[in-house]
């Protein structure tokens, strides 16, 4: 199950902390993020709960840029 | 500029006037350094309030070593010099304007070449025209159902792929092919999303969702390849996880070591207020941005301006394998020729007897569906007049037989000529031969070829000459394909080929190279997935509308242009040349920045604008990439 979610964040390196840290999150099985198109897919791992492994997503990313967006919807 | 962008721009302008104002007053009056200090921080947390703040938000994180964090300890450390030492203040203000400057600066022409890129491939379609009760309507292309019949006026992108049903017009295709040749559309033809309709009103019925059309297609493919990171890209990244603490680590040691040492072996007073300048310098050097910004710009630019001449490049990846190419294998029908047969030439037995010869041989043949057939009619042009044939008879693996205006004619291949107990004339060129026998007597021959595309040649030259080698494969006789070969200059040749020896083939040329040079496999998609994907790149072309070719292939090529090939191999050659600028440039001025700060010839001034500077440069350069007109 791969989603593609719209993102907000200023610099490159930023973005590279974000995708580490939504590597690293329980229930992804990978993820990217393109600076360049403002975009994070993330592929998940069988029989996540989407939403909730989204929300650590989420969490884990803000941890490493206090300046991240995640469009969820 | 986006309004967070005009915030900070206002906060630098305020900033700057105050701390120039600061400055010229301190000259005249000296103040007290505790009054010194109270007056320079006004401007320093105006313009550095949320460096700070994230800098405590990554501690608190444990984050350490980020850029806000590297940028808060070294202007504090400078700041902290300023009181115990020198009474300065200025520099660490100036540090940290300089620094959103240069941030400011990044964010906006990042922007800027994020939109032109995007720009270059917006062929989103913003609606779809449905007839309502009163007029057209208009509605979100993403809700209109399958077999609906939208209308598309002059001047308007066709949203979805369909069926026209009423009018006739020309439509502009170069959203798709990028080369803005018009083409005729007549009621009953497929067409793409992504095309401009040019002339007349048109109506239509889809035939996909949105979501599966062309357009949609095409731009899920661009905007995802991206994500597909280059082996350059990895590098970085793993470059700027490494970098960022073994300079901070080495500032801690440039700070504290040599003063130690100093204390210690020498007995000599620790001269802190050398050395702690320096190691903040380091600080603000480490920031490893021009880097990990400029080489995916570079890509995106690279796979962008490819996209705006009708290439599709699928990922990042496959751009920088694209440049790396030595060996181009082609295959022959339909890629390096039309796959089209067409009479090249006509050999009567007798001289000046080719009208009749074509005129015998196309009413002979008007009944058969055969390509070969097909091209000889199409080669007479004029109306077939089938009144006059008569007893016509198919043999078998032979040609065929008939009596046109009650003369008997058999046109067909030497088998044929054999049965009849005619001797034929022996071709001198490669192609099909149909002999033709009139009344008894042999006519002639007619000689089919399929002909090559008119760039081929030339796309072919262009490739020996950037020192590719050229490879062809195909299922045609021997003798043809060396024809091919031969006209067009290909290197290597390989005929009779079935489509598992093509796969074979290809395999056994990627085991002779060396590994480092790359191939490319170039089909037109429809039958050649194996082996497209067996390629080290797999390129489609003429893929207009045709799904199994961008399922398949790494490069897309929308029309069938062989130059295009020549093309793509020069963006990707120009992108990565500009990715080893950038990674070489912002190394070794970092570098440079590092020794001489280390040394104390440069100052925290010239440490942020080596920052700054070399980030604004790479990503100046990178844009570059986005240009591909002149290639």
């Amino acid at each position: 199950m791969k989603k593609t979610y719209n993102i907000e964040v200023d610099c490159a390196n930023c973005a590279l902390k974000m995708e580490d840290a939504a590597k690293k999150t329980e229930g992804v099985a990978d993820a990217t993020v393109s600076f360049m198109t403002q975009k994070m897919k993330v592929e998940f791992a069988e029989g996540a709960d989407i939403d909730m492994v989204m929300r650590q997503v989420c969490k884990a990313c803000k941890k490493v840029e206090s300046d991240c967006e995640i469009f969820l919807s | 500029m986006t309004k967070k962008q005009k915030k900070v721009l206002i906060r630098i302008l305020v900033s700057a006037v105050l701390l120039i104002g600061i400055m010229i007053v301190d000259a005249q009056m000296e103040f007290h350094r505790w009054f010194a200090l109270g007056c320079y921080m006004v401007p320093y947390l105006i313009i550095g309030y949320d460096i700070l703040k994230k800098a405590a938000l990554g501690v608190w994180h444990r984050e350490l070593f980020d850029e806000n964090f590297l940028m808060a300890v070294a202007t504090l450390g400078a700041i902290a010099l300023g009181i115990f030492q020198t009474g300065d203040f200025e520099e660490s203000v100036a540090v940290m304007l300089f620094y959103q400057i240069g941030e400011l600066f990044q964010g906006y022409a990042v922007g800027r070449s994020r939109k032109n890129i995007t720009a270059l491939m917006d062929i989103r379609p913003d609606y779809a025209n449905i007839e309502g009760t009163d007029g057209l309507e208009q509605v979100d292309p993403d809700e209109v159902e399958i077999g609906t019949v939208i209308v598309v006026l002059p001047g308007e992108k066709v949203p979805i792929d369909g069926v026209v049903i009423e009018g006739t017009t020309t439509l502009n295709t170069s959203a798709l092919t990028g080369e803005s040749l018009p083409r005729e559309i007549q009621t009953g033809d497929e067409i793409s999303s992504g095309c401009v309709n040019i002339t007349g009103m048109i109506k239509m019925r889809t035939t996909k969702e949105f979501g599966d059309s062309t357009v949609s297609k095409i731009l899920d493919l661009v905007e995802n390849s991206s994500m597909k990171k280059s082996r350059s890209e990895n590098f970085i990244t793993k470059f700027a996880k490494v970098y960022t603490p073994v300079v901070c680590y080495s500032a801690l040691a440039l700070g504290i070591l040599p003063p130690l040492l100093q204390m210690w072996l020498w007995n000599a007073p620790a001269a802190w207020g050398i050395w702690l300048p320096r190691a903040l310098n380091f600080l603000v050097i480490s920031c490893p941005c021009a880097l990990v910004i400029s080489i995916p710009l570079s890509f995106f630019g690279g796979i962008g301006g490819a996209s705006a001449r009708g290439i599709l490049v699928k990922g990042s990846n496959y751009l920088e394998l694209l440049s790396k190419v030595k060996y181009m294998v082609f295959d022959k029908t339909g890629t390096l020729t039309k796959g089209v047969f067409q009479v090249t030439k006509l050999c009567p037995a007798e001289a000046d007897q080719e009208a009749e010869l074509l005129y015998y041989a196309a009413h002979a043949e008007s009944y058969s569906n055969h390509p070969i057939s097909r091209s000889i009619i199409e080669a007479y042009g004029k109306t077939i007049d089938h009144g006059l044939l008569s007893e016509v008879e198919e043999v078998s693996g032979h040609g065929v037989k008939a009596l046109v205006d009650g003369i008997p004619v058999a046109a067909g291949n030497q088998k044929l000529m054999k049965q009849l107990g005619l001797s034929w004339l022996e071709p001198d060129t490669a192609g099909t031969v149909v002999h033709v026998a009139v009344n008894g007597v042999y006519a002639g021959y007619i000689l089919i070829n399929d002909i090559e595309k008119p760039n081929s040649a030339k796309a072919i030259t262009g490739l020996k000459a950037i020192g590719v080698k050229t490879v062809m494969l195909t299922g045609d006789s021997d003798r043809v394909a060396k024809d091919v070969a031969a006209k067009l200059g290909i290197d290597e040749v390989y005929g009779e080929l079935l489509p598992a020896d093509k796969v074979e083939r290809v395999e056994a040329l990627i085991e002779q190279k060396p590994p480092k040079e790359k191939l490319a496999f170039v089909g037109d998609g429809i039958n050649d997935a194996p082996v497209l994907s067996r390629a080290d790149i797999g390129i489609a072309m003429g893929a207009m509308g045709s799904d199994a070719a961008i399922e398949a292939a790494d490069i897309v090529l929308m029309d069938d242009d062989p130059a295009k090939i020549l093309l793509a191999m020069k963006i990707s050659r120009k992108t990565l040349r500009i990715v080893y600028q950038n990674i070489v440039l912002a190394l070794l001025v970092k570098l440079a920045c590092l020794i001489l700060s280390a040394c104390g010839l440069v100052g925290m001034w010239a440490a942020i604008f080596a920052d700054v500077g070399v980030m604004v440069l790479a990503v100046l350069n990178a844009t570059r990439a986005l240009r591909t007109r002149r290639l």
